[in-house]
């Protein structure tokens, strides 16, 4: 170990950047152990990296049908919510939105992971995609039957003003 | 926009008000006062009778014309006790008897009541049986005793009676009005068992009749026939004495009653008085030994002496007051007069044996609000130094009462207020910039007293002195009392127009009068003897871009009693209380109608409908015919006449009358007419929306998300009328033969809308309209009860605007302008509930975007004001709602309509004689203001569904602020203490990486 090497007066310094002080190559392998180098041959690498992609695709649809398990739970919470207007179902529903949205939000993210040219992620992301979305669906359902909705005559028009008249009378009893 | 996020904020709190069963309003013990307050009046006095004896507490009943009978202190002029009869029991005379009682005579001489002097407990009540009206009156003479017992001889009906002032057991009765004969006095002269009644049969025969006073037996009647016929008028001037008008009133007639002969001697008062010319008449003063006749604008004083001589002993100038005279020691009277000059009224008291020296001469200064004195009532105590003085209690022109002693006023009422005609609101000035608040805090001690006191208070270490304090600066807080506009609408003028032609401004805090104005231009003139006011209208309200200017009301009259005599209008600032300008018209008023427009200045345009149903626009400027000419073709007007029946609809034309060239007059022709059978229907309550009423939307969302639209039309009239047969009083009329039907009328088109008809009913009906209902009260003759019914009108054209994506778009009509001749197909929904009170006025709770659920302001038998929640009066109830039906808020139906104690918005309070409700939106939405008037005035506020929009009162903000700096603070400590954590977790990572190195891969 060379240290404190041209430096007068110190006693110790670690260089960390200089990676060549802690060199793991000049320390040998501990015994049986085979250390993987570039010089092996191609037919292991190509099954290791097979092994690899079929990893990262199988984790993939995994992660892609994560969802489906959130989609079971958040409809047992909101049959459990009741379809009136309180705390409860508000904050159920909320999520029940919130969690497809920032999902989708984060798909690319997801995904990053497993990313590998071997590796078609394209139907697993459209499958996790499709399953958000059904969940925001369902949010969406959620809100609509708790009335929260925009959807009927009735929300358009409630706060219409009456309609003015043309003709004005005013009189009296006498 | 806006309000709809409010609502969605809002929406829980509306839920929770949903879900509460009963929504009550009601206080708590100690907000009593904090935002209502109550002010007792008696009215205009009629007659006073002074009670001073030596012992106990001194005071003065008083009758007054809002038949309230009323003990008063004399030392503070507050009320001991008071009694308000009823409206159509008319007191006639009140008196003293026996010294412990009040007697009371009233409904045109058929009720005799006596109360308790101290305490105004109802001792008896006697019926006085009659068959003709006539005059009535009684004295207590305190000579007359029957069988021991004290008597009260009462002439009312054409009999008089001998009543008992013990038990009021009638002693004796006798019927003199065998022909129709007109009994001015009863009397009976000293020492004698003989009573007499004088009066006129004919106008030209004086009939006098003896009675035996101990039995009651006639004992003689005698007629005297005088050619010249008499006026009417007959002064009693002493036992044996009358004196009488000629019917040309230019001759007195002296009429003596000498051992039961009678003689009359005319003389001319022409030769009396030098100069007299025209008509004299009798003022109604009793004076002993001397009458007062008034001639043109002079008072003059008559003493008659003597055999026949009469003699002239002062004239002084009309607008007088004379008193009775009030008998003395030593067999003096003493009379009092009161006269204005400036802005001084002279109070002067005359013995009537030396007529030159006065008793007592003062003079007060007095404001021009009051007028002239009207009465005049004196009372004499013995002062200090022995010497006699006079207590004097005064009328005056404005109806309020003063008591004078000794050269001061020692009080005042504003009687005035007790009898209310019209009221209107006025929004107070802005606060400028330079007013500042502090001013009202005294200073900085008393403040920190203050805040200490209610630190006290909350920390509940007060003690009961404390409390006291507290609730007393509760009550008197600073800021419900300044003349200045509130964010939220509160603090409002309220402008009454009073009976005497006054305008006062009352401050809504509390209740105080800011200022008043009696209207000059309805004081009696030359050019105008009876001036009557009749109602009080905004005419100018200020906002937006003509903010520097007051508001001004509109004040209408007419001068005389009837519809067409000509009509005065008066304007007055809303701020400083000065008449700006008035004017008397040519024409009469039959009615006025604000019109919906306004000029540059605010000015709302007012179409004055006269008697001969000519249409005359005020203000009478171009702009304002300008505005008006181009929505003429819109304007209509309707009458209804009650006793033919009919009611008729009018347009307007742009001539008035041939020849006539007055671009402020339109002419009318008839449109439509609708005539009630006058065999079968009577007209007997008529109602119409509030004009200033705010309707929020036209949808009525229902629980399924159904939508329902509201027929809301400012020119529905409601219109109901009874069997003739049963236009009477209840009970009057069988259940077989009185019905009642109630009408919807378009008053544009004349078309009825709905027609409903209740079988067995009778009125009175006491209706109330809004929005798209009507709620309106009557009696039910087969189930004996009280019912109020309600009918709502939707639109049903407009229901089949269900499509969400053109309404999302706002491809629909409506909101565009409707007319009232395109046919709408209304259907109507109604339901009957029996109510138990029987209702002296109805009103509504109006708010400022109408968003806020509607309550009935219902003014009950008893004076009070219930407030009961539309939910009860909604025809969609049933007896057994569904599950979305309950979740809307929809009550199940009973039979009849709760009274919850609670919900009398008067809590304890009682608004004597109430006879109308007043309904203001505040600016906070949640907030209606309520100004209930009557005899009494009574104002509070009201929230009918709670304010969910402010907090309540005693939301305590040193919690919420306790709280605050608590999570302020504890977020800082928590940010220093994880900062420090951090560091010291990287020193950690640090260290433990220098002194235990291990390799990174």
């Amino acid at each position: 170990m060379e240290k404190g090497k041209g430096v007068v007066g110190r006693r110790w310094a670690i260089d960390f950047n200089e990676s060549s002080s802690l060199s793991l190559r000049d320390i040998p392998d501990p015994p049986g152990y085979a250390r993987a180098s570039q010089d092996q041959d191609d037919s292991t690498v190509t099954r290791k990296k097979d092994a690899e992609s079929n990893w990262k695709s199988e984790k993939a649809w995994e992660v892609a049908m994560a969802p489906v398990k959130n989609l079971l739970m958040m409809a047992f919470m909101m049959w459990m919510a009741g379809s009136t207007v309180h705390l409860f179902s508000i904050g159920i529903t909320f999520s029940a939105l919130w969690q497809p949205i920032s999902a989708l939000q984060g798909v690319g993210k997801v995904f990053e992971p497993y990313k590998d040219s071997k590796v078609d992620i394209l139907t697993p992301k459209l499958l996790f995609i499709a399953l958000n979305m059904a969940g925001l669906g369902l949010g969406v359902w959620k809100l609509n039957t708790l009335g929260l909705l925009p959807t009927h005559a009735s929300d358009w028009v409630s706060s219409l003003p009456p309609a003015q008249e043309v003709e004005y009378a005013g009189g009296f009893y006498r | 926009m806006e309000i709809r996020v409010l609502i969605l904020l809002l929406l829980p709190l509306l839920l929770i008000s949903l879900f509460v069963p009963n929504p009550t309003v009601a206080l708590y013990e100690d907000q009593v006062g904090l935002m209502d307050w109550h002010y007792k009046y008696i009215g205009k006095v009629k007659h006073a009778v002074f009670h001073t004896q030596k012992a106990g507490r001194k005071r003065v009943v008083v009758s007054t014309e809002e038949n309230v009978i009323a003990s008063l202190d004399l030392r503070r002029g507050d009320i001991f006790w008071r009694h308000v009869l009823g409206k159509n029991d008319v007191i006639d005379a009140i008196d003293i008897a026996m010294g412990k009682y009040v007697i009371s005579l009233s409904s045109k001489g058929s009720v005799l009541r006596a109360w308790n002097l101290p305490d105004g407990q109802m001792v008896w009540e006697s019926f006085l049986q009659g068959s003709t009206l006539s005059k009535s009156f009684f004295s207590a003479p305190l000579n007359l005793k029957i069988d021991k017992d004290n008597v009260v001889l009462v002439f009312g009906k054409g009999c008089i009676h001998a009543v008992s002032c013990i038990d009021g057991e009638i002693l004796w009765k006798n019927e003199l009005s065998s022909e129709s004969s007109d009994i001015q006095h009863v009397f009976q002269p000293l020492g004698s068992d003989l009573i007499y009644a004088v009066g006129f049969i004919t106008s030209s025969k004086l009939v006098i009749y003896q009675i035996n006073a101990k039995n009651g037996d006639l004992l003689k009647q005698s007629t005297v026939d005088f050619p010249g016929g008499f006026s009417g008028d007959l002064s009693l001037v002493s036992t044996d004495t009358l004196i009488a008008l000629d019917s040309t009133q230019s001759k007195l007639v002296k009429i003596s009653l000498v051992n039961g002969e009678t003689s009359l001697l005319p003389s001319d008062i022409a030769d009396l008085i030098d100069g007299f010319s025209g008509m004299a008449s009798l003022l109604p003063s009793k004076l002993t030994g001397m009458l007062a006749i008034k001639i043109n604008s002079y008072i003059v004083f008559v003493r008659v002496s003597g055999e026949d001589r009469l003699e002239v002993v002062e004239k002084i100038n009309y607008p007088a007051a004379v008193s009775n005279s009030l008998s003395l020691l030593e067999g003096h009277y003493a009379i009092g007069l009161v006269q204005r000059s400036g802005n001084k009224i002279h109070l002067t008291v005359k013995l009537d044996s030396d007529w030159n020296s006065d008793m007592i001469k003062e003079s007060i200064e007095l404001g021009h609000q009051r007028g002239i004195a009207e009465k005049v009532f004196i009372n004499d105590y013995i002062r200090t130094d022995r010497s006699p003085g006079f207590r004097a209690l005064i009328v005056m022109e404005d109806h309020s009462l003063l008591l004078l002693q000794q050269g001061e006023i020692v009080w005042s009422r504003e009687d005035g207020l007790a009898s209310i005609m019209d009221t209107t609101t006025s929004e107070l000035p802005v606060e400028k910039a330079g007013v500042s608040v502090s001013k009202v805090e005294h200073n900085l001690f008393e403040w920190l007293k203050g805040h200490i006191l209610k630190l006290k208070g909350t920390l509940m270490l007060a003690n009961s002195d404390d409390i006291v304090a507290i609730q007393e600066m509760r009550l008197k807080s600073s800021e419900k009392n300044k003349m200045t506009r509130d964010h939220n609408g509160f603090r409002k003028l309220l402008i009454v127009l009073t009976k005497a032609g006054k305008v006062y401004a009352l401050h809504s805090g509390d209740g105080r009068v800011v200022w008043s104005l009696l209207l000059p231009s309805f004081r009696m003139s030359n050019t105008c003897h009876h001036p009557t006011a009749l109602s009080i209208y905004q005419w100018q309200v200020p906002h937006h871009h003509a903010m520097d200017e007051n508001p001004s009301v509109l004040v209408v009259g007419w001068c005389g009693f009837s519809l067409d005599s000509p009509g005065i209008l008066s304007f007055v600032d809303s701020y400083t209380g000065k008449e700006l300008y008035s004017s008397s018209l040519t024409h009469s008023i039959a009615q006025v109608i604000p019109l919906p427009f306004t000029d540059s200045t605010e000015q709302r345009l007012h179409l004055l409908i006269d008697a001969d149903g000519l249409a005359h626009l005020y203000p009478r400027t171009d702009e304002a015919i300008k505005i008006f000419q181009r929505e003429l073709p819109n304007t209509y007007w309707y009458s209804i006449d009650g006793e033919k029946g009919i009611i008729r609809g009018y347009g307007l034309q742009y001539s008035c009358l041939p020849g006539i060239t007055d671009e402020y007059c339109f002419g009318a022709k008839e449109l439509w007419s609708i005539v009630f059978p006058s065999e079968s229907e009577k007209i007997i309550a008529t109602t119409t929306r509030k004009l200033n009423e705010i309707v929020h939307t036209q949808a009525k969302v229902l629980a399924d998300q159904d939508v329902m639209y509201k027929y809301i039309s400012q020119n529905l009239l409601f219109v109901a009328t009874v069997a003739p047969k049963a236009a009477g009083e209840i009970g009057s009329a069988n259940p077989e033969e009185s019905w009642l039907v109630a009408y919807l009328i378009d008053s544009i088109t004349g078309r009825i809308l709905h027609r409903v008809t209740h079988p067995a009913c009778q009125g009175p009906v006491h209706a109330v309209f809004s929005e798209n209902w009507v709620v309106y009260h009557y009696f039910n003759l087969r189930a004996h009860r009280y019912e109020m019914s309600v009918i709502e009108i939707y639109d049903q054209s407009r229901a089949d605007n269900k499509d969400v994506l053109k309404l999302m778009i706002g491809k629909h009509n409506l909101t565009s302008p409707v007319s009232a001749y395109s046919r709408p197909e209304v259907i109507v929904k109604s339901q009957s509930y029996f109510f138990t009170h029987s209702v002296k006025a109805i009103a509504v709770s109006l708010t400022a975007k109408g968003i806020t659920s509607k309550q009935l302001l219902i003014g009950t038998i008893g004076d009070q004001v219930l407030a009961l929640d539309k939910r009860y009066v909604d025809p969609r109830r049933s007896i057994n709602p569904t599950p979305s039906e309950k979740e809307e808020g929809i009550i199940p139906l009973t039979d009849s309509l709760p009274i919850i104690p609670q919900s009398y918005v008067t809590h304890s309070l009682q608004v004597e004689g109430l006879r109308g409700i007043l309904s203001v939106p505040a600016k906070l939405e949640s907030t209606s203001l309520l100004f209930a008037y009557g005899v009494d005035l009574f104002f509070t506020r009201i929230a009918p569904s709670r304010t969910y929009d402010s907090l309540t009162e005693d939301f305590s903000y040193a919690l919420l602020l306790i709280t605050i700096v608590a999570l302020v603070a504890s977020i800082f400590v928590t940010w220093v203490l994880s900062e420090k954590k951090e560091l010291r977790e990287k020193w950690r990572v640090l260290l433990l990486f220098l002194f235990h190195p291990v390799d990174s891969y």
